[in-house]
């Protein structure tokens, strides 16, 4: 009996030591991207990037058309957030790193490329039965804060205001921090949903109820408020005047080259961004303010 | 091959499959116990265990709102799921007739085919308005709200195995307690339930346990942030509805991403602490007639 434990034992670690090595392999062998020679004018190869879950629809579909033009090169695009794409880039896993925030503090020294796609705009959202269309930046900050408890204090009706907003992690949360907020910190009195379109089904539901969505997700179930009595459009964007919005940029390792620079090319080209970038509620690069 | 050598074969399939078993679960507490202890290295275990601080920006990672939150909405399911769970098993497994048992028990079984997503989805839509407009409070997200569903949630465990509990009660007793005069009430009282109370123990406690691991409906509905609740409706958070809502954004390895694994391996220890109270319990030898 001892004998057939040790050997059935044996057996069962293998299994398992056979799992981890198929599952484990996925993430290990990616960061060979050779360079193309220079004389070539076809890339091939191989590019792997990670990173904002907002970037990730866009990117899909320059993905496929990236593909009809450049048959020799595979592209690997997976989602994990902002600051999962910054790490795996700066650690050398991926090739690009999608991100719509800057670059963490510990990462600033990896020396890390950052090229635009495009401009994310946010909107503010609230409950139709909210009785105000704008608001300032300074009475923003103090609702978000949570100094500002009551609609009544910022001009509206008697009733309490109840944000609804996104998680610590979130890409979005940390634009409106360092847009709106300029570093304060948000109050915890809040409600957190995990999606922009939770966000903003709470709110269609919540009488009181404040938050913030991609622009592509305001709709009819809610009211979008002007901020500083602007409302967003691309041309509010373009002229500077509406400032809620941040810069998806791809991170990589050093300038881009080969297929990695040929991928980050085509989607930053015009000929795409023209076709899908306004499509999807993004700003393109051509009309993004000049800094 | 000969009926020996087949007999061996199959005892080292059985063998390799229980050891299989054995492995994934020493695999995963080693795991979860390395990533999650880790936290250590950048955070002190005063200040996630005793702080409500959760600003990882900041490096401050206090989850004591994440353990209160879970503490309290399970004690609060069971509070008002127990008591209910306990009164329908004893009408079903001693009062109902039995054809209504026979429609009862199987009806009860289906409770637990509803998916958790389904009640965190009926939560939001109804039980969060209805909340809001019924006590008349902003929101209505909440450990109330939240302890309603993981109450109904909980029944079809508690209901069941007490059921079981109750109708392993020898009847024998029953019927001498009733001869002796006692009334149908004074019967199940002070002879059934003390008699059934190891089972009925069992089934609470894997009530809890059930509550306190449920992620999905709680997310939904509990309003997931980091601050010590200071009313029954004001939003706060629990250790499984912030990791779910975290961890998709969090990278890997960092002193965020290791507390979240400690979070877990939090919950883990305290599921596991609640099977071994049931284990407990049952060894309590069992009155027979």
């Amino acid at each position: 009996m001892n004998k057939y434990m040790r050997k059935t034992m044996v057996l069962a670690l293998g299994m398992v030591l056979g799992i981890s090595a198929l599952t484990g392999c996925g993430s290990n062998s990616s960061a060979n991207t050779k360079a193309a020679p220079a004389a070539a004018a076809k890339v091939e190869g191989k590019v792997t990037a990670s990173g904002s879950s907002a970037l990730l629809p866009l990117l899909k579909a320059g993905q496929q058309e990236f593909y009809k033009l450049h048959d020799k090169v595979t592209v690997n695009i997976s989602g994990g957030g902002s600051f999962t794409g910054q790490k795996q880039v700066a650690s050398g896993a991926v090739n690009i790193g999608n991100s719509d925030v800057d670059l963490a503090a510990d990462l600033k020294d990896k020396g890390l490329v950052a090229t635009p796609l495009v401009g994310i705009p946010f909107v503010f959202i609230t409950n139709p039965d909210v009785a105000i269309d704008s608001l300032t930046a300074q009475q923003m900050t103090d609702i978000l804060t949570g100094k500002v408890k009551n609609w009544q204090e910022v001009g509206g009706k008697d009733q309490k205001i109840t944000i609804i907003h996104r998680s610590k992690s979130s890409g979005s949360r940390a634009t409106i921090a360092a847009v709106v907020l300029k570093g304060k910190e948000f109050t915890n009195d809040a409600i957190i949903q995990d999606s922009n379109g939770a966000v903003r089904s709470a709110i269609a539901t919540t009488p009181g109820a404040i938050g913030y969505v991609d622009a592509a997700y305001v709709d009819k179930t809610v009211k979008a408020l002007k901020y500083e009595g602007v409302a967003f459009s691309i041309d509010a964007v373009s002229s500077g005047k509406y400032p809620v919005y941040t810069t998806g940029r791809m991170f990589t390792k050093g300038q881009p080259t080969g297929a990695v620079k040929a991928f980050i090319d085509y989607v930053t080209s015009k000929e795409f961004q023209d076709k899908n970038v306004e499509k999807q509620g993004f700003i393109p690069i051509s009309k993004m303010p000049k800094k | 091959m000969n009926k020996k050598e087949m007999d061996k074969l199959t005892e080292k399939i059985f063998l390799s499959a229980a050891l299989l078993l054995g492995v994934i679960i020493i695999a995963i507490l080693v795991f979860m116990s390395k990533q999650g202890l880790m936290t250590f290295t950048e955070v002190s275990p005063q200040e996630f265990f005793f702080s409500a601080q959760w600003s990882p920006d900041n490096n401050k990672f206090g989850a004591l709102s994440f353990i209160v939150g879970s503490l309290l909405v399970t004690m609060a399911a069971t509070c008002l799921g127990g008591p209910l769970g306990i009164l329908s098993s004893l009408f079903i497994a001693k009062l109902a007739p039995a054809w209504m048992r026979n429609i009862l028990k199987p009806a009860v079984n289906l409770y637990m085919a509803i998916p958790s997503v389904v009640y965190g989805f009926i939560g939001l839509t109804v039980v969060v308005p209805w909340v809001r407009t019924f006590f008349n409070v902003a929101g209505g997200f909440g450990i109330f709200t939240t302890a309603a569903i993981l109450a109904i949630m909980i029944l079809p465990t508690v209901i069941s195995i007490s059921t079981d509990a109750l109708g392993g009660v020898p009847r024998e007793l029953e019927e001498g307690s009733l001869a002796l005069g006692a009334t149908y009430w004074q019967t199940m009282w002070h002879i059934v339930l003390p008699t059934a109370m190891p089972g009925i123990a069992t089934a609470i406690v894997l009530g809890m346990a059930r509550a306190i691991g449920e992620t999905m409906a709680v997310q939904m509905v509990i309003g997931n942030t980091p601050q010590l609740p200071n009313s029954l409706f004001s939003p706060t958070s629990t250790l499984p509805s912030e990791i779910v809502v975290e961890m998709g954004n969090t990278p890997f390895g960092s002193a965020w991403g290791n507390s979240l694994f400690l979070m877990a391996l939090v919950l883990l220890l305290i599921s596991l602490l609640l099977i071994l109270v049931v284990r407990k319990i049952s060894s309590v030898k069992e009155v027979r007639a």
